[in-house]
């Protein structure tokens, strides 16, 4: 799943009584959120630095197997965009004035990672013994 | 050592040329000073009080000769401060009475990793990928994140080891590089194993130590504890699990960051360590832990679960090396040599005693090359010794080396015939102090001279105690002991675990130093993990080598026959080295801090 980067005015918050979107603070426990008829769980990140929303993301796309959309807003750091899709986020939106290449070449630096994520639940020792 | 396989050993470079990438991205204006910061930390990279700093993660304290050269290049051709900068430091600390700031070397920490103190942050790429050309890279030195995992400096060698950690020393480091999930905890997360009887990885003073141990059916697991740290509030770990199949162990942990990445405290960073949460939930921690242990486990399907070929393959890095050239020789006349070298040379005969450590090979021993030395400050290698030191660790021990928690180097792989000359060669190069674990063996942060964090100095206070105790006999004669060294409360100089802790604080800003006795890192020598406890109102800097004596000279007083300082401490309490520090007070200091 490749994630999908949002421009600041192509994203509107969950509006008031839509129940297909949610958003939730982040720190709320993903694990208590119903998901019945959810189609798009908007995480947050209040400063870069605050990672609470990669576990959230984890938790509702690996652990409770959500498959709609887990938005990824707030204060979202180029850097930090493949952390987010392999946590199990499927978009972003990227602050104003983020240059779309400077954001697109993260995705070709690293050609795999050691661990097993929400995307890939298999760390490396196990694809290479498959 | 661990042999780094072609997708090891691309992922360094390409993390290299992800630093780059940012480097370049802050340079031109596109990344601000606030977000660059926690990246450039991530890969070591600080800016300190008048320069960046750079600390090379040494994984577990291994390190090859190789790599010992590439280090000493970074020493002799990066570790320059640009003339303003030096000047500027110069000006700036011999205000205080800094009259020597070293340049052009490397220092070895207390987590057993290397850092560097004046390479500019232009050149900064640049060092990484001369880096990552010997395996080597700052990944998560710094930052929130899941640091440098250590371990005892004589793992897999130790006569006392129940199971060599180093395997699971790599996996682990293998399982935190680059967590997607744990790159912006709370505050940083420090993990230590030991595989012996003798902890002396400090493990109790870690956010989560480990403890290798076989269970009665002869299985392999892990004691886990959880939630110590130094910093403000000192906490020993507690323990949350007696027994974790070895394979479970990075499950565990997942679970165990996990929790703490969503309950730690974010709004205040002196409370932000697991410790806190530790505390502040108690057994309800412990329970969350258990629970999402389960579900991974029983939902996610535990994906981590170590198995068997994985281990093995790792393990199969870790066979003691050979030395081709040297043949077994019987273990009695390898000693009846030994005596003989020591008989005729009274030097050598103590540095046999002091620095060089059994080993489960009969045939060998590892030696520990002191870097505690007047004129140095503690852990400081420069160019040329780390070029040195390189030689000597291909000659003597199949070209690898241990950076040691007590910020020594240690050869863990010397031949018994070969001691002698190795002695020659090491003191020859001033690494042959005779010292380890004794004062002069101490640990020290490198202090206000180049932290921006620090209170006070730690470099003057450590040479000018190393230069009052050069006398070998009066070394011996106090005994083994750990003095501690921190320049400010953050405790990188582990003074909270000293039997003597030093703590620069700042008062008005002046420099004084707190004096703790009594603490331990866990160690065998040392007793239980335990804070130091406070021996009055801080001192000066000129008084703090006379109450260093006046509380050494109180024990010689007070101790029973065999009793090492801490014994004596612990058996007669503060008050006698109270008032002997109190009387060593110097009169007008007296005065001006009653002022």
């Amino acid at each position: 799943m490749m994630l999908k980067l949002l421009a600041a005015q192509d994203h509107q918050p969950p509006a008031e009584g839509d129940t297909r979107a949610v958003a939730l603070p982040n720190d709320a426990d993903a694990l208590a959120l119903p998901l019945d008829g959810v189609e798009r769980v908007d995480l947050h990140f209040p400063n870069f630095t605050d990672g609470r929303a990669f576990s959230q993301a984890f938790l509702l796309r690996r652990r409770r197997g959500f498959a709609g959309e887990i938005r990824a807003t707030g204060d979202v750091l180029i850097d930090q965009l493949v952390q987010m899709q392999r946590t199990g986020f499927s978009s972003a939106v990227l602050r104003e004035g983020v240059d779309a290449a400077d954001a697109q070449r993260q995705f070709e630096l690293f050609p795999g990672f050691y661990q097993g994520d929400a995307v890939n639940p298999q760390p490396l020792f196990a694809a290479k013994a498959a | 050592m661990y042999q780094y396989t072609a997708f090891d050993t691309q992922f360094v470079k390409q993390r290299a040329a992800q630093f780059r990438d940012q480097l370049t991205r802050w340079q031109t204006g596109k990344l601000s000073e606030d977000d660059f910061r926690p990246l450039r930390l991530q890969n070591g990279w600080y800016v300190q009080r008048y320069a960046p700093m750079l600390r090379v993660a040494v994984p577990y304290g291994e390190i090859a000769s190789r790599q010992l050269r590439v280090l000493a290049q970074i020493a002799r051709e990066y570790d320059e401060p640009e003339a303003a900068v030096f000047k500027a430091a110069m000006e700036g600390q011999g205000k205080l009475g800094t009259t020597f700031l070293p340049t052009h070397c490397a220092h070895f920490t207390t987590r057993t990793n290397v850092q560097f103190n004046w390479i500019p942050l232009s050149k900064s790429a640049d060092v990484m990928d001369l880096l990552a050309s010997v395996n080597m890279h700052g990944i998560q030195t710094s930052g929130n994140c899941i640091r440098n995992t250590t371990t005892d400096a004589l793992a897999g060698i130790a006569v006392d080891e129940i199971v060599d950690p180093r395997p699971y020393a790599e996996l682990i480091r293998q399982w935190s590089t680059l967590h997607p999930e744990f790159a912006f905890l709370p505050r940083k997360f420090k993990i230590a194993i030991t595989g012996a009887k003798d902890d002396r990885a400090a493990t109790g003073w870690h956010d989560v130590g480990l403890h290798l141990v076989k269970n009665d059916a002869g299985e392999i697991g892990f004691k886990v504890f959880v939630g110590g740290g130094m910093g403000r509030t000192p906490v020993i770990g507690t323990v949350i699990r007696e027994f974790l199949p070895w394979n479970q162990i990075m499950n565990y942990i997942e679970a165990i960051v996990r929790v703490y990445n969503e309950h730690g405290r974010r709004d205040n960073k002196y409370k932000a360590r697991i410790k806190i949460l530790v505390k502040s939930e108690g057994q309800q921690y412990i329970d969350d832990v258990e629970a999402e242990y389960r579900q991974i486990l029983e939902i996610d399907g535990g994906p981590h679960t170590i198995p068997q070929t994985e281990f093995d393959r790792v393990a199969a890095c870790f066979v003691a090396p050979k030395l081709a050239d040297i043949a077994d020789v019987a273990p009695e006349a390898l000693q009846a040599q030994l005596d003989a070298q020591a008989a005729g040379h009274v030097m050598f005969g103590r540095w046999l005693q002091r620095n060089v450590h059994p080993h489960q090979n009969p045939q060998l021993r590892a030696v520990t090359l002191s870097f505690k030395r007047p004129g140095q400050s503690p852990g400081d290698a420069t160019s040329e010794q780390l070029i040195a030191l390189a030689d000597l660790v291909d000659k003597y021990s199949a070209g690898e080396a241990r950076v040691t928690h007590d910020q020594n180097v240690l050869l863990p792989w010397v031949h018994a015939s070969r001691l002698f000359d190795l002695w020659q060669e090491a003191k020859a190069l001033g690494l042959a102090s005779a010292n380890v674990q004794l004062l002069t063996d101490m640990i020290a942060c490198p202090g206000g001279d180049f932290c921006a964090l620090a209170n006070a100095r730690s470099l003057p206070i450590a040479e000018a105690i190393t230069q009052r105790y050069q006398d070998l006999d009066e070394l011996d004669d106090i005994g083994e002991i750990d003095l501690h060294i921190s320049g400010c409360i953050n405790s990188c100089g582990h003074h909270h675990s000293g039997h003597i802790g030093i703590l620069g604080v700042d008062k008005d800003g002046k420099e004084w130093y707190q004096v703790t006795l009594g603490g331990s890192d866990g160690s065998e020598l040392s007793g239980a993990a335990v804070a130091g406890k406070v021996i009055g109102p801080s001192f000066s800097a000129a008084e703090v080598p006379d109450v260093i004596e006046a509380v050494l000279n109180t024990y010689r007083d007070l101790r029973e026959s065999g009793e090492t300082f801490q014994n004596t401490v612990r058996r007669t309490g503060l008050d006698p080295f109270k008032e002997a520090a109190k009387q060593a007070r110097h009169k007008e200091e007296t005065e001006t801090a009653a002022a």
